[in-house]
């Protein structure tokens, strides 16, 4: 761990809230893309089974 | 080798996306590691800033992208306008939600760096400023696109919107050229190397701009990809409740 000294609050907690607004954003990125990916295979097969 | 236009086709955009995808994500996941841990435990403090200046590797990088983002959506927009390719709408709107993470990581980081050194969250200077009205026009955007319910109705009204707020996207980057005032500094970054930050912030610098860039290739091709299969859910239930 580097030597932050009296600046260890504002750089650690640049880094936290970064990485936490980063890891989110991918998170609900893929969950979003799954739920998208399932919704349309559930239509399509109905609509194929439904002629 | 064929046209660019043949990816506004919804089914090759996804096949070639997928492609693409792992190597883009395992890249950005890469650079932005590397990026951050370089600059984090392995550059010395700043002989004024001290070790503030490592909130420079997410700074720089998060409001680089915040302006690119909107100007990627831009490009998309007037594409949209001009040649009508759903996949290009549906490409600015799978951006902007990274583009609004992207100018609040910037917005926060710069509060929490400018605390310390010009004594103040936050200061009503034009570069500060343009930035807040530019997030502010991301949730517009984004609201835009929720509220209304025919698709090529809401990607006319948001790439109208677009254009709009590409003023303060250009704004954001050229406040401090265009009035010489108010706390924040000039670019950081600059084809004029004497204007460059020291080498030895630059290099991981430049290694954690490359992991944004990256990053933001990635999650558009993957919130694109997800648009347009939302899209085609919606025909197909449309067309289910007609028959």
């Amino acid at each position: 761990m580097p030597e932050l000294g009296k600046y260890a609050g504002a750089v650690l907690s640049s880094y936290a809230v970064s990485i936490a607004l980063i890891v989110a954003l991918v998170v609900v990125s893929v969950i979003q893309s799954r739920r998208a990916k399932a919704a349309l295979n559930d239509v399509e097969k109905r609509s194929k089974r439904n002629g | 080798m064929g046209s660019i236009w043949e990816y506004a086709n919804p089914r090759k955009f996804i096949a070639t996306t997928d492609k693409l995808l792992p190597w883009v994500s395992a890249l950005a996941v890469v650079a932005l590691a590397g990026g951050l841990i370089w600059g984090f435990f392995f550059t010395p403090e700043d002989y004024r800033q001290g070790a503030t200046v490592k909130i420079i590797y997410l700074h720089v990088p998060a409001a680089l992208m915040a302006i690119n983002a909107w100007m990627m959506m831009l490009v998309a927009s007037l594409i949209w306008i001009v040649r009508r390719h759903h996949v290009s709408a549906l490409a600015a709107r799978a951006a902007a939600p990274i583009g609004a993470t992207m100018t609040v990581i910037a917005l926060i980081t710069g509060a929490i760096w400018g605390q310390p050194m010009w004594g103040t969250w936050w200061e009503w200077d034009p570069r500060l400023t343009s930035f807040l009205i530019l997030f502010l026009f991301y949730l517009g955007y984004m609201a835009l696109w929720a509220a209304v319910e025919d698709d090529d109705t809401a990607a006319d009204l948001t790439s109208v919107l677009c254009l709009v707020g590409s003023v303060f996207a250009i704004l954001s980057r050229y406040a401090v050229n265009f009035w010489n005032q108010g706390l924040h500094q000039g670019a950081s970054l600059s084809l004029d190397k004497q204007e460059n930050v020291a080498d030895v912030f630059y290099y991981p610098l430049l290694v954690s701009i490359a992991g944004f860039v990256l990053l933001f290739v990635a999650l558009v091709f993957l919130r694109t990809q997800t648009e347009i299969r939302a899209r085609r859910t919606r025909a197909l239930l449309a067309r289910e409740r007609v028959s």
